[in-house]
C-alpha cells in the first residue's frame, strides 16, 4: 500500500519521473545493441528493422515515446520548479507535463494504426 | 452512546497497538481523544502537547498514517468511519507511547545555522528594511514555523538519508539568508550546501502538503538550492 503520506501530485510525479527514467535506461543497452548491427552489415540491420514492424514491436515504440515525453516534461517541471521564482503550488505543471506526454503518445498511435 | 475505535501506539519502537473505545463527541479533535484516554482508560499513556490552539507545535503525531497536528485535526474530518489509528511521529525516534525523540530534529535546526547573529551593535542607528524588498518578503513567507516536525516526519528524503537535515531546518535556513540583518549570511549557505544538505531534496512537496501552517519548504529548499549554486560560481563557498 502507498503511504498515505506520499498520495498528491507532486509525488505521483516524482514516481513518474523517476520510474519513466529506469524505463529509459532499460531501454538504451537494448538500442545500442541493435545499432550495433549494422557493425554485422546493412543486411542483420535491415532484417532487424523489418522485426520491429511486428505489433508489438510498434506498441512498445509507443510505451517508450510516451517514457520519453513523461521524462522530459518531468525534467522541464522540476527545472521550472527549482529554477524559477514560484509561489504556489505547481500542480498544474504537473497536469501539463502529464498532458503533452500523453498527448505525444497519443499521436504516435494514431500516426501508426 | 457513540463511541470510536481507537488504535494507540504503545511502547518505544518495539512496540505495538492497543485498542482503545472513547466517546464520540459531534466537535472534538485529535488531541481530545488521546487526554480522554489518559484521564479515563489508562493514566500511564504518554504524550505531549501544550498550547492547544495551534502556536507551540509540540502536539504533532501521525493519525491514520498522515503526521498533523493534533490540536488543530478534528475527527470528522480525518476518521470518517470513527476508526483512529494514533502512532508517534515517523522519522524519530520514540520515547514511550505518544511521545517521539525530537532531538534529531532540533540538532539539525541548529547545524543548519538558522541562528540569527546581528550584524550591527546596540549602539548603532537602525538600519531600515522595508517590507516590500524582495528579500524581507521572501523571509516573511518563512518565518511563521512553529517547530512541529510534520513536514520532517513526512519527508521521504529524511526516511531514506538519515543525516539529511530536512524541510524545517532547511526552510529556517532561507528565512535567516533572506534576513539582510544577519551577520553570518554565508555561513548558513556553506552549512546547507555539504552532504546532508538542500540538494538532497527531490522536490516530492510532502512537506509543503502536510505542514500545518501552510508554510512552503519546498520552495525554500529551492531557493537554497539557487542561492548556493550561485554562490558556488562566484568562488564563495570555499
Ligand atoms: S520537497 Fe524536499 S524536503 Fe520536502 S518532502 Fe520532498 S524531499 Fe523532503
Ligand atoms: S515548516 Fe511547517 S510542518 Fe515543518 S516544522 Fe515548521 S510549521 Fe511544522
Ligand atoms: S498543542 Fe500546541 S500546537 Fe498543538
Amino acid at each position: 500500500m502507498m503511504r498515505p503520506t506520499r498520495k498528491h501530485s507532486g509525488y505521483w510525479a516524482f514516481l513518474a519521473h523517476r520510474l519513466s527514467g529506469l524505463g529509459l535506461a532499460l531501454f538504451l543497452p537494448l538500442h545500442f545493441l541493435a545499432l550495433g548491427t549494422a557493425i554485422q552489415g546493412a543486411a542483420k540491420l535491415n532484417s532487424f528493422l523489418e522485426w520491429t514492424e511486428n505489433p508489438l514491436a510498434k506498441f512498445a515504440e509507443i510505451i517508450l515515446v510516451i517514457l520519453l515525453s513523461a521524462h522530459l516534461t518531468g525534467g522541464l517541471r522540476l527545472l521550472a520548479l527549482e529554477f524559477l521564482p514560484w509561489s504556489e503550488r505547481q500542480k498544474t505543471w504537473i497536469s501539463i507535463g502529464a498532458g503533452i506526454s500523453l498527448a505525444a503518445g497519443l499521436a504516435m498511435l494514431f500516426n501508426l494504426i | 452512546m457513540k463511541t470510536l475505535d481507537v488504535q494507540v501506539w504503545r511502547g518505544d519502537e518495539t512496540g505495538g497497538f492497543e485498542k482503545f473505545e472513547a466517546p464520540a463527541q459531534e466537535n472534538q479533535t485529535v488531541l481530545d481523544v488521546v487526554t480522554w484516554i489518559q484521564r479515563n482508560a489508562d493514566p500511564s499513556l504518554s504524550y505531549r502537547f501544550a498550547c492547544r490552539v495551534g502556536m507551540c507545535g509540540s502536539c504533532a503525531m501521525t493519525v491514520n498514517g498522515r503526521p498533523r497536528w493534533t490540536c488543530r485535526t478534528h475527527v470528522s474530518r480525518v476518521a470518517k468511519d470513527g476508526r483512529l489509528k494514533i502512532e508517534p511521529l515517523l522519522n524519530l525516534p520514540v520515547i514511550k507511547d505518544l511521545a517521539s525523540d525530537l532531538k534529531p530534529f532540533f540538532d539539525k535546526w541548529n547545524a543548519a545555522r538558522g541562528t540569527f547573529e546581528a550584524a550591527i551593535k546596540r549602539e548603532d542607528p537602525l538600519v531600515p528594511i522595508s517590507p516590500d524588498q524582495p528579500e524581507r518578503a521572501a523571509a516573511n513567507a518563512a518565518i511563521e514555523c512553529i517547530n512541529c516536525a510534520v513536514c520532517y516526519s513526512a519527508c521521504d528524503m529524511v526516511g531514506w538519508k538519515p543525516s539529511y537535515l530536512g524541510p524545517a531546518a532547511l526552510n529556517r535556513a532561507w528565512a535567516a539568508w533572506n534576513d539582510v540583518r544577519n551577520d553570518n549570511r554565508l555561513d548558513v549557505l556553506k552549512a546547507v550546501s555539504d552532504d546532508a544538505g538542500c540538494h538532497n531534496c527531490h522536490s516530492h512537496q510532502s512537506c509543503s502538503e502536510h505542514c500545518p501552517v501552510g508554510l512552503n519548504p519546498t520552495l525554500s529548499i529551492a531557493g537554497l538550492k539557487r542561492a548556493t549554486s550561485k554562490a558556488l560560481l562566484k568562488g564563495n563557498l570555499k
